[in-house]
């Protein structure tokens, strides 16, 4: 769940990070009160859920508070990758003489936050590692151990620094570390922590993404920085057919059958456990196949639940087929989910024989889902088969028929 | 509408026995069985798919009151 530049210098500055004079504009007069309060040129930054706002245009600056008034109305309509704000955050301009980079994200290898360090911010962090390697440290961190300033001073070492910024900095990346650590983040970026010219250092610009499972236990601050229970601060909107698939999920405690993302393939997918909705997804596009949708069904979901997923699946028009794999289970029941699928197959219109391309869930009450599946002429597999190699039966099943 | 793959018949005698009939909506982990004042034991027909195959209806009852039959066998 991604924060607004606003909201994550809010949390920032709770934290004692520094940053500037600031004020969030909702409207032309806002705007100009903001600059007018700041007394000196100031910058206009669009609150998108996105990068690219510079090359968007969608950041300017303003000498003068009629000027940044004139702004606002230019910027507030800019569409940053597809996303328009409703407000725009005026802050003070600032002389840089230097910038830096620090983040903290999940190492997805390692299954550890990695803290990452450059003293050339300001610029794509992937360029500055491949171009100047010397000039990022990467420094993995235990969510065990405390973090000490002694890490974050050999991260910041790391890339060169010495003397007084080495000094000046070390509190800031201990404080980012921190704050990625208490709210349970997947990402804390500033990007560039700032040198001014008369020594002082400043968060410029940052953000900061809180893990959507964590919602819950942060719900004091997400409701203490304005974000409404609605909002779903996705990378863009659900479409139709992704609330539908969160509605599914919703409507029954009992098991997963949702967190459905849509694309534009024809082979539907009812997927899940344990990891297994990537690898199957994965494993349909390598043997060459497009799936329609990703989703995730798991834990126990109820018959009515598996069965308004499958229909959902099958109301795209395109969508011929679908593929029914799971991961090998032990805690969903196979027959419960074979007939939740066959009665959404059935419901829909459809032969569940010529539209289930494969019915892969190894797991608890087999034999019993096996007695169903054959009733309906389903082909089925079970643990023997790999779900790569039963992701490359569905595909061979859509592939023959086109 | 009558389940797809299952179908549960409660004889008639545990049917009318207020008693007996709240002790199915007790033990049925997914409300098969509904008790409304005055009348008979109820079949929830919408939930009978979810059957968990548990046998506690048929274990807490005298025995052949209650028979779960699946439809795809
Ligand atoms: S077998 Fe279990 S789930 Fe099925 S009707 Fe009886 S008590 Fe309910």
């Amino acid at each position: 769940m991604r924060f607004y530049e606003y909201e994550s210098k809010e949390l920032f500055e709770r934290h004692g990070l520094p940053l500037g004079k600031r004020g969030l504009a909702h409207t032309r007069e806002e705007a100009r009160e903001h600059a007018e309060q700041i007394g000196g040129p100031v910058v206009l930054k669009s609150q998108v859920l996105s990068g690219g706002r510079m090359k968007a245009g969608a950041v300017k600056f303003a000498d003068t508070p009629d000027e940044a008034a004139q702004l606002f109305d230019e910027i507030l309509p800019i569409v940053v990758n597809g996303q328009t704000a409703k407000s725009i955050l005026v802050e003070e301009k600032s002389p840089i003489a230097q910038e830096y980079y620090v983040a903290i994200t999940w190492d997805g290898r390692r299954k550890l936050p990695v803290l990452i360090f450059s003293d050339m911010g300001g610029i794509d962090i992937e360029e500055v590692a491949e171009k100047h390697p010397d000039h990022v440290s990467q420094t993995h961190i235990s969510t065990i151990l405390p973090f000490t300033p002694r890490l974050a001073k050999e991260a910041i070492g790391a890339t060169g620094v010495t003397g007084s910024a080495l000094n000046r900095l070390t509190p800031i990346v201990t404080t980012l570390v921190e704050i990625f650590l208490a709210y349970d983040l997947t990402l804390a970026e500033i990007n560039p922590l700032v040198r001014l010219e008369d020594g002082r250092f400043l968060v410029l610009d940052g953000h900061i993404d809180l893990e959507a499972e964590a919602r819950d236990k942060h719900s004091a601050l997400v409701e203490e920085l304005g974000i409404g229970a609605d909002e779903t601060r996705q990378a863009r909107p659900p479409t139709p057919f992704e609330t539908a698939g969160a509605k599914v999920d919703a409507s029954d405690h009992r098991g997963v059958a949702g967190n459905v993302v849509e694309f534009d393939g024809d082979l539907g997918l009812v997927i899940g456990a344990g990891g297994g909705s990537l690898t199957l997804f994965d494993a349909v596009r390598k043997h060459g196949g497009r799936p329609a949708n990703y989703c995730e069904i798991g834990g126990n979901p109820s018959v009515k639940k598996a069965c308004e997923l499958t229909k959902l699946v099958l109301s795209k028009p395109e969508v011929a087929k679908i593929a029914v794999m799971m991961n090998v289970v032990s805690n969903t029941r196979v027959d419960i989910v074979a007939r939740g699928v066959i009665k959404g197959v059935v419901e829909s219109g459809r032969d569940p024989a010529e539209t289930i391309t494969i019915f892969r869930i190894p797991g608890s009450w087999e034999e019993e889902g096996f007695k169903i599946l054959e009733r309906y002429g389903v082909e089925y597999c079970d643990r023997s088969v790999s779900m790569y190699e039963a992701a490359g039966r569905a595909v061979a099943k859509m592939q023959a028929e086109s | 509408m009558p389940g797809m793959f299952i179908d549960v018949k409660v004889s008639e005698a545990v049917a009318g026995d207020a008693e007996l009939s709240a002790k199915l909506v007790e033990v049925c982990p997914v409300s098969i069985f509904a008790q409304v004042e005055n009348e008979p034991l109820q079949i929830v027909e919408e939930n009978l798919d979810e059957c968990t195959l548990c046998d506690l209806c048929i274990e807490a009852m005298p025995k052949g009151a209650v028979e779960v039959r699946k439809l795809y066998e």
